[in-house]
């Protein structure tokens, strides 16, 4: 079965902030030293794209559950909380 | 901000909301700090509250226009296999009336900002859009405030209450607690279904106004050690699945998958035909259990909650843990009010009512539970294959004499899961709940 995301993020009302508030520390481990690349799967709002020669973070959709930081294996991911007022809306929870 | 305040509260989720009630009812000078723009803005869970834990802190919640759903009458519980499944309902006229609002389901929006209005109709202060960033600490390494992300943001308080959910960057960084590991949360997601009420009454057979939860186990988390659920609300339906976060890694399996093929079950299917998806939400359940609660005070400060990984994953039971926490921390910090010490030694009230109350008499009951499901995966891979397929062997009727058939289907399922073990998994799970 083919799910696209976005057609689920589609329904959520975010406020995104110009800045992104996750950054890979070091790009180069995710493919040098990272055979599983979990985020590419873990993350529910498929924020961690394979791209060519990196992966991209797509923060704008970020449901900020956390997983993609501790499910890292090398703890690559620099994670805080969007800036105050920022980031995802609940309307219903 | 100058102003210096007796308590500041990190989230205005159930556990902080319900400390700032109790304390700003005795006039204690409290500050609630929430990231998102309102509270409730960042708050999921799977949708049922218990009256009673609300009760302790609102009693006339009912008369105050507490935003409930529906008053839950009926509870299943489903173990299914992919395309056939098990359900056991229970339904008691004890829950229209007497009991009626034993458990309730609720949308976070909504909830959290009605009741962090009856705190703030108290007198604390509720302020949103901020994000607390670290703890204040003085040379003895005393919590004395929070900074926060506003400029000039720091604020001093006697004592921070840390109710920050579990995702907590704060905590970790504090040292309080240690980084969750991918094995001691579930990652759930959850989709609310908008349906018209008259449309879910007649679904689940209920009156307006009453509901139905159902839990859901078996293989539609392909294996991985979970559950999915479907609660009614007035006017939609909340479903979700949710797995844990080592078992996701681990197979490579992506979340939104598995809710969109839980949607097509021929059990579920039919439930929410029709709906339309209003919103998509994801979030963390603390299922450690015991083991995996952090200290619960130190000086100057407590940890509430899921902050505290307060959660009982057997009886879904999250936010009266968090609820109670929160009264509890609140009544510990009254008395160290009085004596002024909001050392360690001066909060150990707090571990003490927590020791002696349901909340952490609970979670040393079922100690073992989370360990029992994480050993066990054919719980969520072939025994509900095999409970299915014996169902449907014993149901189809063709001139097979019944004892040849129950040989087969025996047969069958001791090829799947051996006798031995099947026995083994009654007696570890008899000893993880006991």
């Amino acid at each position: 079965m083919s799910v696209k995301v976005e057609d689920k993020l589609f329904l959520d009302r975010f406020n995104v902030d110009e800045e992104s508030h996750l950054r890979l520390l070091e790009p180069d481990v995710c493919f040098e030293w990272c055979d599983d690349q979990p985020c590419l799967y873990i993350c529910p709002a498929n924020v961690y794209k394979l791209e060519k020669d990196r992966i991209s973070v797509n923060y704008e959709g970020c449901l900020e559950c956390g997983s993609c930081r501790v499910g890292c294996p090398h703890f690559n991911i620099e994670w805080r909380f969007p800036r105050g007022g920022y980031g995802i809306r609940h309307k219903f929870g | 901000m100058d102003e210096k305040f007796d308590v500041a509260i990190v989230g205005a989720g159930p556990a902080g909301i319900s400390a700032a009630c109790v304390l700003a009812d005795r006039g204690v000078k409290t500050i609630v700090l929430e990231r998102g723009e309102y509270p409730g803005a960042k708050n999921m869970f799977g949708g049922v509250l218990y009256g009673h834990a609300l009760e302790q802190i609102i009693p006339d919640y009912v008369q105050r226009n507490c935003p409930i759903e529906r008053n839950i009458v009926e509870t299943r519980l489903s173990y299914l296999s992919r395309d056939a499944g098990l359900s056991f309902t229970y339904r008691d006229r004890v829950f229209f009336e007497q009991r009626r609002n034993n458990a309730f389901t609720v949308g976070r929006a909504k909830f959290d900002r009605w009741f962090a209005d009856q705190a703030a109709s108290k007198g604390a202060l509720i302020v949103c859009a901020t994000v607390v960033t670290d703890l204040l600490k003085d040379e003895g390494g005393r919590v004395v405030g929070v900074t926060t992300d506003r400029s000039g943001g720091d604020l001093y308080a006697k004592v921070v209450l840390l109710a920050d959910g579990v995702n907590s960057p704060l905590a970790l960084k504090t040292g309080f607690r240690s980084e969750v590991k991918p094995e001691n949360v579930a990652l759930a997601v959850k989709e609310v279904i908008a349906l018209p009420e008259e449309v879910i009454d007649e679904r689940f057979g209920v009156s307006p106004g009453h509901g139905v939860t159902n839990e859901i186990m078996g293989d539609v988390t392909l294996g991985m050690n979970g559950i999915a659920f479907l609660y009614t609300n007035r006017n939609s339906i909340s479903i979700g699945i949710g797995a844990n976060l080592a078992d996701f890694a681990r197979q490579k399996t992506r979340p939104y998958e598995i809710i969109e093929s839980l949607k097509t079950h021929p059990m579920i299917a039919p439930l929410i035909k029709g709906g339309k998806s209003k919103e998509y939400m994801a979030h963390w359940l603390p299922e450690g259990g015991y083991d995996t609660v952090p200290g619960l005070c130190g000086d100057g400060f407590l940890i509430a909650g899921d902050s505290a990984m307060l959660f009982n994953a057997l009886h879904r039971e999250g936010s009266n843990l968090a609820m109670t926490s929160g009264r509890f921390a609140a009544e510990t910090i009254l008395e160290a009010m009085e004596t002024r010490d909001f050392s360690s030694w001066g909060l150990q009230g707090y571990a003490r009512r927590l020791n002696e109350s349901f909340v952490l008499r609970d979670l040393k009951k079922y100690r073992k539970f989370p360990s029992f499901l994480e050993t066990h995966k054919e719980l969520f891979s072939s025994l509900p294959v095999a409970a299915s397929m014996a169902v449907r062997e014993m149901l189809t009727v063709d001139g097979v004499p019944k004892k040849a058939r129950q040989r087969a289907i025996w047969k069958a399922i001791s090829a799947k899961v051996p006798p031995l073990r099947l026995l083994r998994l009654v007696w570890d799970a008899w000893r993880s709940v006991r």
